[in-house]
């Protein structure tokens, strides 16, 4: 049998790849560079709005936000179980994280001054998260696609909580309304840079969508992500900062203004307003726990030597 | 850098009654028991279950996707195992 042309036959049909099937190496190192940057990306999400967790406004907003950062947590453990199942190494890919030598999502080195910060992540950038994963829930290697349904499903519930907050605010003072403004005209163009380079500039994208990794290019998950939010940015009451914003009937989509690609070339080569912050904080987070997993895998030990 | 050397555990979730565990994904724990807590608080943060097995990965014997052909071949030429084998008159009831 033709090991290769099995997968080719199985990727055109649509079928999924899974673990134990042979597989190019290429697509196995794109995979596990792919799912462990997702990985990170949902552990290092955890910080922006952790950030706000002791200074929720009240108890439900509280509970509610505990409960988002927990699932972005969980999002990470799921993907960090999918790159296993390629022969990845968690500890690994941790380490790789903490010496910054494997990347995440650019729009965690953004910071989060005010609560209403809360609110605009769980808009746009879960939105736009929402936009990448759900085409993912298609993709081809299984075990992915799996975590991804997982992910999508909790997803709706942080992207409503987060407008919900909105909503609440915009029908509060003066003072409130500003500050959702001023938090939407932050987080708009680093939302929108959240779909990678402009089609012409991705290099991995072609091959990517050749084995279904990938469904769509970076741009056209941008511009479906702009025609989604014009309208709720509307019903909210908040004007995105964008003069160019507008619609084009014959395109039946929405142009936008150019994205300054310097900037997020910038943070994504460690220049961003947080990114020292957030690796120290993941690799502090990592080292005092040491003692509590050194101590469990020593009780477990001695249980078993006892048995 | 300490590493840990948790084991992998492989999770199965039966979503409610009257349907089988299903498998859901992995964790690393140290021992079964945490094995288990740490799969409630992962796979069913909303009641996506009502019981969860843990099996330590290297327990599991699986078949290889790569002898699929050998190893599936018994199966393979005995159509009559299956009811559409059977050709049957329409007007029979109930068959
Ligand atoms: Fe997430
Ligand atoms: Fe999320």
């Amino acid at each position: 049998m033709d090991l290769e042309r099995e997968f080719e036959r199985v990727v055109a049909a649509d079928h999924r790849v899974e673990p134990r099937d042979w597989m190019p190496d290429g697509y196995r190192a794109t995979l596990v560079r792919q799912i462990a940057q997702h990985a990170h990306s949902e552990i290092i999400g955890m910080q922006p709005e952790g950030n706000w967790i002791s200074r929720a406004p009240s108890l439900r907003r509280k509970a509610i936000l505990l409960a988002k950062v927990q699932d972005e947590a969980g999002h990470g453990l799921y993907l960090y179980a999918a790159a296993e199942t390629l022969g990845a190494d968690r500890a690994e890919l941790t380490e790789r994280l903490v010496e910054g030598r494997q990347k995440y999502s650019s729009i965690f080195n953004y910071p989060t001054p005010t609560y209403a910060d809360v609110g605009v992540i769980g808009w746009l950038v879960d939105g736009a998260a929402i936009c990448n994963q759900v085409p993912l829930c298609r993709t081809s290697y299984g075990p992915y696609a799996r975590a991804m349904i997982r992910v999508c499903k909790e997803e709706s519930f942080h992207q409503r909580q987060g407008y919900e907050l909105l909503m609440t605010m915009m029908s509060g003072t003066r003072q409130q309304r500003a500050m959702v403004q001023d938090a939407v005209d932050r987080w708009w163009w680093p939302s929108l840079m959240m779909f990678g380079p402009p089609d012409a500039e991705s290099s991995n994208t072609e091959q990517s969508m050749l084995w279904r990794i990938k469904r769509h290019t970076n741009d056209e998950l941008r511009q479906r992500f702009v025609d989604m939010s014009v309208p709720q940015a509307e019903k909210l009451g908040v004007t995105l900062p964008d003069p160019d914003l507008v619609w084009n009937a014959e395109r039946g989509h929405h142009d936008f203004g150019e994205i300054d690609w310097s900037e997020f070339w910038r943070v994504v080569k460690g220049d961003g307003p947080c990114n020292q912050q957030r690796v120290a904080h993941r690799r502090r987070a990592h080292e005092d726990g040491a003692w509590v997993r050194d101590a469990a895998a020593e009780y477990a030990r001695k249980k078993e030597r006892a048995a | 850098m300490t590493r840990s050397s948790w084991p992998l555990y492989e999770v199965f979730v039966r979503g409610k009654r009257g349907l089988n565990h299903v498998h859901v994904g992995s964790l690393h724990a140290p021992d079964d028991e945490m094995a288990l807590r740490n799969a409630r608080d992962l796979y069913t943060r909303r009641n996506e279950g009502v019981s969860i097995w843990v099996v330590k990965a290297d327990h599991i014997t699986a078949s290889s996707p790569d002898e699929k052909d050998p190893f599936f071949a018994p199966s393979g030429d005995k159509v009559y195992r299956h009811p559409t084998f059977y050709s049957i008159p329409e007007d029979v009831p109930h068959l």
